[in-house]
């Protein structure tokens, strides 16, 4: 921790010179809380299975300027999702490169580099920049706020439909181990729709960068955003990310991280369900093996009465891997007829694999419906055995019923030719095919 | 069939007996006006020594409990439950006080007739002819066990039934030998004070083989003021051995909170079984919150032997705080675990309980059920640990967490922790909250039954797969205390 | 015996009867037809006070007595019991303690003492039999895990023990085969004494095969548009109720 103050001390005018004012004007804050609550504490009850100071302990290098365009990354990495029509963007090492063959994208929309959009629109800038991220004194969040110098914004000005989906790109990696931090802002304003996807990837199979990400959402009332992450990285990256979602009445969102290789993955939702009758589904899965760790903390906060959550988490270990879930869900007294669901289910593999699952309901209202689940188990050997019986080897018995078992986080995607292209790469994984990232990249 | 029917009717009887005792308040709140011998305020190193002085205990035991109390003064009160408490002075508690009577207490036989009649009044009678058939009773008040019924018959079959300070005396080999063997005095911070300053409580010892045929049971009663009740319970079921155990307890109605912190140590060894039940109904404070027990208790107990089996039931209505976790350590290969309960909440009643299932044998299997009722403006929640150790082969877990909630300002919280380290183990765990139905209520107004009196039905048809766990008597009790924990929660 | 005056009742704000008037007197059977949504299910639950619903105007008297006023369980000690159209389930409650518990509300409120477990076990196994009611059923919880039809018998069964004065049966033959049908229709009838009243609420004439109404009653758009003897509830089976409907638009034109 110390090394990184003093990094920030020694380093700041560099770091400032590059970045818009209203960019900097939240770090003295963020150092301020970052020297005062330092990483987050491990064990703690909300960090029970990361420990970020352990996971950061090591010298790593900054990018404290922005990349020359050394490489074209359209011919570089050629995504074979179909059908998508996207808005294509990369975000290398956390600084979101100059795209000029996109096609004109609707009046009043913004979709680019957040230093940019904090030049251009500081007003807008300040009014949502932070602002969930910072509302509780984090210290992952504090230690991004920090050094972060680039990022995506998405803005949606009002009803306002982006039809094309916007695939953002991540590629972060290098020769020697380095840090990253970005940003990510999506603003839709009242009635305004939008998709995103982000694919996440290490530049090659031996780079082992560590990523701190921050997305900042806010849904207006009726807007519907759907945001799906699709992570395929390098067996000794680190990724640690912070995501803050605000619904106003009566939106609509879509959230499903899809981890399907990584080292260590921690990922936060804190989503506040702030206007009546606004609705979220939280879906994810992990495919983690050899010694991948995927930890996800979720907290959703049913503020307003009518609101509905639905949480869906699988995760399938094998080998040494280290599965946690912790999800909570919290009623405030007057959310009445909330209707909040939660499930986590977890296939275990082998032997050393280890599964830590915390569900969690505080609930202070009565008029509720609220439940959540929680199963780690294997394989169902019944099942297994009637496929035989049919002349189904085991392997491919087991194939199915793993793919089988991904199959409702999938079915909750929204993007037919993302699905499709995941339904693909999931069948590779399981079947050790996905050496790299091959679609995407 | 017609027999169902009837004995159905039996307990129902009772059930309707509750709805006339739903206007009163709690029921156990009266002082027994007798002569307490109180040692000391405060805790330090001579009041320890005091304490063991007292009851006359062997220097072993002593060095036990300087040992704790030398660990405690390392610990800070733990802050991690979803409680809200007031910080307890530890200086101001009295740590021994006993019921002075003419006898000392080594004589059980002759008993202080003013205690007779506390305990009478509680509905546990003591006097040799009117004691209850089928069950033996060890009755506790304050800092010492006052009688023990029918340790004469049960010794016959070489059964020890007695208070912990006989037992220190009399059998000082097997109290040394369990004594701390599955709390630790350095498990947590209550373990930790309540085995440095301990006054009494049971020692049950089943002997190979032997089904102990009746019930056995311990009545604790807290009556003087100003004092703490910590109390320690160890029951051994050695092979084949089979026991099944109850204990209950009340205290007067008193504006200052008092403390309860309790140890019980269940050792069971191979294929014997411990069923142990409890009705918690401490005072639990009045309507506004004045006043209520403390109740901070380890309950563990370790399956030791294979295919052994430990299983806990409790109601817990009472206490204006609780914190407990009943807990099994599934060490044998084959053995079971099992964790039943009912926690009401009403007023300002605040609870936290719920179980550990720690799973390290082969083929091990545990079930959970647990209801949360909650009512006024309570808090309560449901928290519990499953852990899948590595060896734990084809290891089983299935647990169910219900919260009903009967008012917009209380709470029902859940917090299970699930640890699997092992792939061929299945754990399960659901959990539902929902309000109390509208249209039940509605169905059972239009049979003519009252909204309060539905309240009643309602909750102890929610409660039944709990409260059918309890052996009968004290299911009817249970029963009672739900309707009256419930009362004015609806309207 | 009830009597009904300009009854309008709400739910939700939205009105649903709109100046409903009925006479039923004692000895009699009413029969209340209508398709649906003309607020005949709405009408029962008013009458027994389901909170759901919101009197607006009107008045209703049962014995001379306002009832409007009266809590739940009040009209049901009073003589007043509905066959719920969907019957609840209670889990956990058995059926034994929940009439039990019923019964014994009723006799308190007549200034009669609580039965004995046997006098109430023998009072069960006599009113078992009006509607052939399993045994085992009584040994359950609350309508948990019932039939259809078991749930409809359940309610007969119930009706049995309480001996109301008025019986409301709310689309009590909706779910029913032909001899589930039969055999409610014959507890019913063997129920009935000539100092009480029955109201038939129904959507088909079939139920009517089995309990003769004496008056028949068609109820639309929240009022009653036509009355008549048992001949109209078999005009309606073979002619529907458009012609009625149409009728009541024209004169309400």
């Amino acid at each position: 921790m110390q090394q990184y103050i003093d990094f920030f001390r020694t380093h700041r005018q560099q770091i400032d010179e590059s970045c818009a004012p209203a960019l900097n004007s939240f770090r003295e804050k963020a150092f301020d809380v970052f020297r005062k609550t330092g990483f987050p504490p491990c064990p703690s009850e909300d960090y029970l299975h990361t420990d970020v100071a352990a996971l950061l302990k090591d010298d790593f290098g900054f990018f404290l300027n922005p990349p020359g365009r050394t490489v074209d990354p359209h011919k570089a990495f050629r995504c074979n999702v179909v059908n998508l029509n996207a808005i294509k963007h990369f975000i290398v090492n956390g600084y979101l490169l100059e795209t000029k063959d996109n096609a004109p994208l609707p009046q009043g929309v913004f979709s680019g580099s957040l230093h940019v959009f904090a030049r251009q629109h500081p007003e807008l800038f300040l009014k949502y920049y932070n602002r969930l991220a910072g509302q509780e004194e984090d210290g992952l969040a504090a230690f991004n706020t920090l050094f972060v110098q680039d990022g995506y914004v998405l803005y949606v000005p009002e009803h306002v439909i982006l039809e094309n989906t916007v695939q953002l790109t991540g590629i972060s990696g290098g020769s020697s181990r380095s840090l990253i931090n970005r940003r990510i802002l999506v603003i839709l304003e009242a009635g305004a729709q939008a998709k995103l996807l982000l694919c996440d990837h290490t530049s090659d199979e031996k780079s082992a960068p560590a990523v701190t990400q921050v997305v900042e959402v806010y849904a207006g009332e009726n807007a519907h955003l759907d945001f799906y992450e699709l992570e395929e990285s390098a067996p000794e990256a680190v990724r640690l990310t912070g995501n803050y979602i605000r619904q106003a009445a009566a939106s609509r969102m879509i959230t499903n991280s899809i981890t399907l290789s990584n080292g260590f993955t921690r990922n936060n939702y804190r989503i506040d369900l702030a206007g009546r009758q606004a609705e979220t589904r939280l879906y994810g899965m992990a495919i983690a093996d050899a010694r991948q760790k995927i930890d996800t903390f979720t907290r959703i906060n049913h503020l307003v009465p009518e609101c509905r959550s639905s949480e869906l988490f699988k995760y399938i270990l094998d080998d040494e891997a280290t599965g946690a879930f912790c999800g909570k869900i919290i009623v405030s007294p007057d959310a009445q007829r909330t209707e909040a669901y939660q499930n986590n289910r977890n296939l275990l593999g082998s032997r050393n694999c280890r599964m830590y699952s915390k569900p969690q309901l505080e609930i202070y209202a009565d008029d509720v419906k609220c439940s959540h689940g929680m199963t780690t188990g294997q394989l169902d050997e019944a099942a297994l055995f009637y496929m035989r019986s049919r002349g189904i080897p085991a392997d491919e018995a087991a194939l199915l019923l793993k793919f089988a078992f991904t199959s409702d986080v999938i079915q909750g995607i929204r993007l037919e030719g993302l699905r499709d292209r995941l339904k693909l790469l999931i069948e590779k994984r399981f079947r050790g095919e996905l050496i790299k990232c091959q679609g995407c990249i | 069939m017609q027999i169902e029917t009837e004995k159905q009717i039996m307990s129902d009887e009772t059930n309707n007996l509750l709805n006339e005792l739903t206007n009163k308040d709690y029921a156990y709140g009266f002082v027994t006006d007798i002569k307490t011998d109180f040692i000391p305020k405060g805790l330090n190193e001579e009041i320890v020594r005091l304490i063991s002085a007292k009851k006359d205990e062997p220097e072993w035991l002593l060095d036990f409990r300087l040992k704790a109390y030398r660990y405690w003064l390392t610990l800070r009160m733990p802050e991690w439950a979803h409680l809200d408490i007031p910080s307890i002075n530890y200086q101001d508690i009295i740590y021994y006080a006993s019921p002075k009577t003419k006898e000392t207490s080594r004589h059980p036989d002759e008993v202080d007739p003013e205690l007779l009649k506390t305990f009478d009044k509680l509905g546990i009678p003591l006097h040799e002819q009117k004691m209850l058939s089928g069950m033996a009773i060890d009755a506790v008040m304050d800092s010492v066990s006052v009688k023990t019924t029918y340790k004469e018959n049960l010794a016959e079959k070489g059964i020890i039934f007695c208070s912990f300070s006989e037992a220190v005396h009399d059998h000082p080999d097997l109290v040394k030998k369990y004594l701390g063997s599955v709390v630790s005095y350095r498990d947590n911070f209550f373990a930790a004070l309540n085995s440095a300053v301990f006054s009494d409580g049971s020692f049950v010892f089943i002997p190979k083989g032997v089904r102990c045929p009746m019930d056995l049971s311990t009545y604790f009663r807290i009556n003087a003021r100003n004092t703490g009740q910590f109390e320690r319970t160890l029951i051994v079921a050695e092979e084949d051995a089979y026991v099944s155990y109850l204990e209950g307890c009340t205290a007067p109605m008193r504006d200052e909170n008092q403390l309860h912190a309790a140890i019980v140590e269940i050792v069971v060894l191979d294929r014997a079984e411990v069923k142990y039940s409890t009705v918690q109904n401490w005072y639990p404070g009045d309507k506004n919150g004045k006043g209520g027990i403390y109740n901070f208790v380890t309950k563990r107990g370790i399956c030791k032997g294979e295919s052994s089996k430990i299983s806990w039931t409790q109601v817990e209505t009472g206490s204006a705080v609780t914190w407990k976790y009943p807990s099994c350590i599934l060490a044998g290969d084959n053995s079971i675990g099992e964790f039943y309960s009912v926690a009401v909440t009403n007023h300002f009643q605040q609870a936290d309980t719920g179980t550990k299932m720690i799973h390290i044998g082969k083929n091990t299997r545990s079930r959970i059920v647990s209801k949360g009722i909650s009512a006024g403006k309570s808090q309560n929640s449901y928290r519990g640990l499953v852990r899948i150790n590595k060896g734990a082969e084809n290891a089983r877990n299935h647990s169910q967490c219900d919260s009903l909630l009967l008012s917009n300002t209380c709470g029902a919280h859940t917090f299970p922790y699930m640890d699997v380290q092992n792939e061929t183990a299945i754990v399960e765990h659901e959990a539902t909250t929902s309000k109390i139905s509208e249209d039940q209520l509605f169905y059972c107004n239009q049979r003519g039954i009252p909204t309060e009196e539905a309240v009643g039905l309602i909750v102890n048809g929610y409660a039944k797969e709990v409260l059918n766990k309890l052996p009968m008597e004290f299911a009817v009790e249970a029963q009672k205390l739900l309707s009256v924990s419930l009362e004015g929660s609806v309207g | 015996m009830l009597t009904i005056k300009d009854l309008h009742a709400s739910i939700n704000g939205k009105e649903i009867l709109k100046g409903l008037n009925l006479q039923v007197n004692a000895g009699e059977v009413h029969a209340i037809m209508g398709p649906n949504g003309s607020g005949k299910s709405t009408l029962s639950a008013v009458l027994v006070g389901n909170p759901a619903f919101e009197v607006t105007r009107g008045e209703i008297t049962f014995k001379g007595e306002p009832l409007t006023e009266c809590s739940p369980e009040e009209r049901s000690c009073r003589g007043i019991f509905l066959s719920f159209q969907y019957p609840v389930e209670i889990p956990g409650v058995s059926m034994v303690n929940f009439m039990r518990t019923a019964v014994n509300e009723h006799r308190k409120r007549k200034g009669e003492t609580p039965l004995t477990a046997g006098e109430f076990l023998k009072m069960m196994r006599e009113k078992q039999s009006v509607v052939e009611l399993d045994k085992n059923l009584v040994n359950r919880s609350v309508n948990e895990g019932f039939s259809g039809g078991e749930k409809k018998r359940n309610e007969i069964f119930q009706m049995a023990m309480l001996e109301p004065e008025l019986a409301i049966l709310d689309e009590t033959d909706s779910g029913l085969d032909i001899d589930a049908l039969r055999i409610v229709a014959n507890g019913v009838n063997h129920l009935k004494r000539p100092g009480n009243a029955t109201i038939v609420i129904t959507h088909y004439q079939r139920l009517l095969d089995y309990i003769r109404p004496d008056v028949v009653h068609v109820l639309y758009n929240g009022r009653i548009v036509k009355t008549g003897g048992p001949e109209l509830a078999l005009e309606l089976e073979s002619k529907g109720y458009d012609w009625l409907t149409k009728e009541s638009t024209c004169s309400n034109t």
